[in-house]
């Protein structure tokens, strides 16, 4: 028999290639869905449910893979080409954001082999600094917007934030959804905030945050996922780092499970970053299996796959070394940031 | 296309387990020498052989019920419930130690995946054990007045699906509520039985308390009719069930039967579809299907018939299939070539039937017994395939479109084990669920189990329940008997 | 009343789905007292109104079984009550047909009326005592509760007429199934009597069916019938009772066993009657969000 147990089906999770969204309004057959209040409501509360303990045994299962040697090698250099390598703290300044550019572009020193990050993430006045840090990389310059964490500032502000991100250099935009107006059921003025924004982008990539922590259900989750995308979202991201619980397993899987129906009937293909709350190695190869079983591989790619993380970046080096090299690293043997 | 993400193999290591050329019986605290011809055990997965094992005959029965009619009457009747607890508790713990080496040995002997056989059965095995410790001196409490007095000799005869987890739903109970066990396991999978009298040994348990007997139909049968018999505990096929009941007729011994099913998984429009689909791929690919409380039949909604079909065929797809030592693999090998044989031949029926046949692309392993997990639409009622436990991987997918056409088919079998409901509507699923008539209903969920949940079937699929309080009552007689 | 008055005698006659049919074989067969004196003629069902009683039992399941447990236990109650009422007739079929004096024959139905409330009383306990939630060691809400097993057939005890019969039949009742009982061969007029009792007390007609006549020609019919699903052989002597299990067990019928020598009426049954012919029935559902 086999040494590997493989899968039946390889192309059971591959699907049509995907056009790029357009900006007139939601792409068929969902145009009609944003035409009222009660109809967008409709559609929202018809999407089916999600059971929680389901879904979190779903995901339980996928975590007790065990992803060894050139599946584990592969899997650490997929993670790293996928950080967003993130700094949003109060305290940041230029020379942290430089420093953050360095370690993207070459997060182990040592070894020339390991492929650098995908984006560098920073608060919009320092998308200057990285994307002149980062010039002629091809790593991108990701910049909060939209009053991030909150949310909480006019509609004007938050697009000005926008354009002043986008006008600095950033060509991913990761904004924030107003949750307040989701969870009041205000779901058009979500909608047309992130319609808004994605304007306001131009040419830059929307990654929408729905800060699932705050929207609580699996429910919210699926819905505020559709609504990011029938908006015109780039990417769905779970979470602003800043409120407890953010990316979990349960919530990236309805996540996945949206963009996999979403270009089911639609065609059109949407990216995925959890965010927050994911350290280890172990986390982000459980959030790749969830991947490749949830959505196969059209997903496994750092165009279509992100993880918003600070520290992640410095286990999956520690990790590649200790494949690498065959004996445990330390962290004096990775760089501080 | 090819998965950009092949996992590795990651086969739990085998060196855990010490499996000896030949086994003998367990009887009176030895191994003994069996009268009858060895059986062969094979690794389903490879059909290498694994061990020999003896063959009880009806002297070698008769020797086990002696023994175990002794230690009741001198060392584990007299005994001191708490004591009797202990001796439980302290077989749970030995089986948590040794749960790495059990579930090795299981998935070689059974064709399981490990990742069932470490994650559920030992778990659940253990669980059993100290569930019931914990009753030995509250049975007072089970709900047949004071001192209710064990039945005496239990003889057990349990199936090849979940060798050790059917014993510890067996032995369990049993031992606390004072009984002692004659024990039976199956003839392609005696192993685990033969590593838990190690751990009978190594409790201490006072010898003749748990004797285990291998051996084929034949010795089943010796354990069953022996005259100093005085309870029947059966899980199997319902055809053996009946011959059991029939065995037993006149008699004094008290019987349970836990017998086969064909559950049907109702989905609803609004339920929680990918969870459902999940629910769907649990209740028939779980254990290959070899399960008797499989959701073999599915109903679905007409009006999300298409939609459930192509998530499910696409879920499917992602199922790992190959070798059962592997962590990774969702669906191990079939457990004989006689069950395959049985496989094979049902699905050809359905086929022949009408029904259209949809299996996933890939190849199976060239040696070993495997299946390709199944699933036939344009399923009619009337259909073998829609009515015949398979026992294998073999899904036939059914429509309904009320409520009351869901409850009709559901409940339109001999059988009546188990049955699954996916809705999101709530006075829904309890109104469903007090119309089926199945003993466990699993509403949102599926192939879920808990030593404090009783367990068994309505109709054909047997009587008695196993599991929580009513579980010990079969072992007791109250005061009225 | 002029004691030279000429009484109207009954025509015993079947009870079944609700009715009162001669056995459809057109036979009888003549009831003697305990003396041996001519009582009647007695309906001597046959195997086709077994037959015909198992599709009235069947059809009444879902209505009885569906019924709330304290409308059960009102209508159940109901009866105690209306046989309240013909006490001294039951007295007087029982003291002729088991030959006991007049006391001791109204004793032995004053204890069959009091089974009756006793049971009335178990419709709506019997979910919590024999029922409840289970602790299941994952985030599930598990409960389990007793179910009426469907149609049960009762082969009542010889001897006793009625506080035996009332005995085996009230417990199938109180827990929801439906019966066909055959009756007492040699004693069978009480529980004609009890028949009309049954049909005026609210009991829906098909919930219970009694059949006068011999246990061992319809005892195997309903033994084998593949829509029974259980079956009491109380009434059924040893030999009998070995094969009728037998056959039983071809279709996987729950079996209540009798025992050698009848049962003393008089003790306390506890639930021993009534578990026999309940399922458990376990749901699981998921506790989320």
């Amino acid at each position: 028999m086999a040494a590997m147990t493989h899968v039946l089906d390889a192309d059971a999770l591959s699907g049509a290639p995907s056009p790029t969204p357009s900006g007139d309004g939601p792409p068929a057959p969902f145009r009609d869905v944003v035409a009222s209040d009660s109809a967008f409501r409709a559609f929202l509360h018809g999407l089916p449910g999600v059971d929680q303990v389901g879904a979190q045994a779903r995901t339980a299962v996928l975590g007790t893979r065990s992803i060894k040697t050139t599946a584990k090698a592969w899997a650490i250099d997929t993670a790293i080409s996928m950080v967003d390598l993130t700094t949003l703290e109060g305290s940041d300044t230029p020379g942290k954001v430089r420093s953050l550019a360095a370690k993207a572009r070459r997060p182990d020193p040592e070894d020339p082999t390991c492929p650098p990050v995908a984006a560098v993430c920073v608060y919009g006045d320092l998308a200057g600094v990285a994307s002149e840090a980062l010039a002629g990389t091809g790593i991108h310059t990701a910049a909060v917007a939209t009053a991030f964490p909150s949310g909480r500032a006019s509609r004007e502000v938050k697009l000005a934030d926008v354009r002043d991100a986008v006008g600095n250099g950033a060509d991913e935009i990761d904004m924030v959804i107003d949750r307040g107006a989701f969870l009041a059921g205000r779901y058009l003025d979500v909608y047309e905030e992130i319609v808004a924004v994605k304007q306001a982008c131009g040419t830059a990539h929307l990654k929408v945050i729905l800060e699932t922590g705050e929207l609580v259900t699996l429910d919210n989750a699926r819905r505020a996922s559709w609504l990011a995308m029938l908006a015109g979202g780039d990417f769905i991201k779970t979470s602003t780092g800043k409120v407890s619980p953010a990316a979990t397993l349960p919530v990236c899987l309805v996540m996945l499970e949206a963009v996999r129906d979403f270009r089911a009937t639609t065609g059109v293909q949407i990216g995925v970053k959890p965010a927050g709350g994911i350290r280890t190695t172990k986390d982000a190869v459980k959030h790749l299996v969830l991947i490749n079983e949830t959505v196969g591989a059209d997903w496994l790619s750092p165009e279509w796959f992100r993880f918003g993380a600070s520290s992640l970046l410095n286990d999956l080096l520690l990790q590649r070394q200790k494949l690498r090299t065959g004996h445990y690293s330390g962290p004096d043997h990775v760089s501080i940031d | 296309m090819t998965s950009l993400f092949e996992y590795a193999p990651a086969l739990e290591s085998r060196s855990i387990v010490d499996i000896r050329p030949s086994y003998g019986l367990f009887v009176d605290g030895e191994f003994t020498e069996g009268g009858g011809t060895p059986l062969k055990t094979v690794d389903p997965a490879t059909e290498e052989v694994l061990s020999e094992v003896a063959t009880g005959t009806d002297a070698d029965v008769d020797r086990a019920v002696k023994a175990a009619r002794r230690a009741f009457t001198r060392t584990w009747g007299p005994m001191r419930p708490a004591d009797r607890g202990k001796y439980l508790y302290r077989i749970a713990r030995l089986l948590q130690e040794r749960a790495r080496e059990f579930a090795v040995l299981e998935s070689l002997d059974n064709g399981k995946p490990i990742r069932e056989s470490r994650d559920v059965d030992l778990p659940l095995a253990a669980a059993h054990f100290f569930y019931h410790a914990g009753w030995a001196d509250k049975l007072d409490h089970v709900g047949l007045g004071s001192s209710p007095r064990p039945r005496g000799v239990a003889g057990q005869v349990i199936p090849w699906n979940f060798p050790m987890l059917m014993l510890a739903w067996k032995v369990a109970p049993a031992l606390a509520t004072g009984n002692t066990v004659v024990l039976k396991p199956a003839e392609t999978t005696p192993l685990t039985a033969l590593l838990f009298a190690e751990v009978c040994q190594q409790a201490d348990l006072p010898p003749g308390v748990v004797n285990i007997v291998t051996g084929a139909g034949d010795t089943g049968r010796a354990v069953v009719e022996h005259p100093d018999v005085d309870k029947v505990a059966f899980t199997g096929s319902t055809e053996v069930g009946r011959s059991i009941a029939r065995a037993v007729a006149g008699t004094r011994k008290s019987v349970t039967l836990e017998l086969g099913g064909k559950a049907a998984n109702i989905v609803f429009d609004d339920a929680p579809v990918d969870q459902a689909v999940e629910g769907i791929v649990r209740g028939i690919f779980f254990n290959q299907g070899h399960v008797c409380c499989a959701g073999s039949r599915l109903l679905v909604q007409e009006s999300v018939h298409d939609e459930v079909v192509a998530s499910l065929q696409r879920r499917i797809g992602t199922l790992r299939v190959g070798d059962p030592l592997d962590k990774n693999t969702d669906i191990g090998a079939i457990n004989s070539a006689a069950q395959l044989a049985r496989i094979t031949e049902l699905t050809g029926i359905g086929e022949t039937e009408g029904a259209t046949c949809w299996q996933p692309d890939g190849v199976l392993p060239d040696r070993g017994f495997w299946f390709k997990p199944t699933v036939f639409t344009d399923v009619s009622p009337a259909m073998r395939i829609a009515r015949d436990e398979v026992f294998g991987p073999v899904l036939s997918v059914l429509t309904f479109r009320t409520p009351d056409e869901a409850v009709a088919k559901a409940n339109n079998t001999t059988y009546g084990l188990s049955a699954g409901i996916w809705s999101e509507k709530g006075s829904r699923i309890l109104s469903i669920a007090s119309r089926l008539r199945a003993g466990v209903v699993w509403a949102n969920t599926f192939n879920e189990f808990d030593p404090t949940s009783p367990f068994g079937g309505y109709k054909q699929s047997g009587y008695g329940r196993e599991g929580g309080r009513h579980g010990l009552t079969a072992y007791l007689k109250g005061a009225s008997e | 009343m002029s004691t030279d008055r000429l009484e109207v005698r009954k025509t015993y006659k079947l009870y079944l789905g609700g009715k009162f049919p001669r056995s459809e074989s057109g036979r009888t067969y003549p009831v003697t007292d305990a003396r041996g004196r001519f009582v009647a003629n007695a309906a001597w069902a046959s195997r086709k109104d077994a037959r015909d009683a198992v599709v009235a039992a069947r059809a009444a399941v879902a209505g009885w079984s569906g019924a709330t447990a304290y409308n059960r236990g009102q209508v159940l109650y109901r009866v105690a009550e209306v046989m309240e009422g013909r006490a001294a007739q039951f007295a007087d079929e029982v003291a002729a047909g088991e030959g006991l004096s007049a006391a001791r024959a109204r004793a032995s139905v004053d204890a069959a009326i009091d089974r009756w409330v006793w049971y009335a009383g178990w419709t709506d306990k019997l979910s919590a005592v024999l029922g409840g939630t289970n602790p299941v060691a994952g985030p599930y809400f598990d409960f389990s509760i007793p179910e009426p097993s469907g149609v049960v057939a009762v082969l009542a005890p010889q001897r006793s007429s009625l506080l035996g019969l009332v005995s085996v039949l009230a417990p199938v009742l109180a827990t929801g199934n439906t019966a066909v009982v055959v009756t007492s061969h040699d004693r069978p007029l009480p529980a004609v009597t009890l028949g009309e009792v049954l049909a005026t007390s609210d009991v829906p007609g098909g919930v219970a069916n009694l059949l006068t006549g011999d246990a061992a020609e319809i005892g195997p019919w309903l033994a084998e019938h593949a829509d029974v699903d259980g079956i009491d052989l109380t009434g059924a002597p040893t030999r009998l009772a070995m094969e009728l299990e037998r056959s039983a067990a071809g279709t996987l019928k729950r079996v209540l066993r009798g025992t050698a020598e009848e049962p003393d009426w008089s003790a306390d049954p506890g639930l021993s009657r009534m578990t026999p012919f309940l399922e458990t029935k376990t749901v699981w559902h998921p506790i989320g969000l």
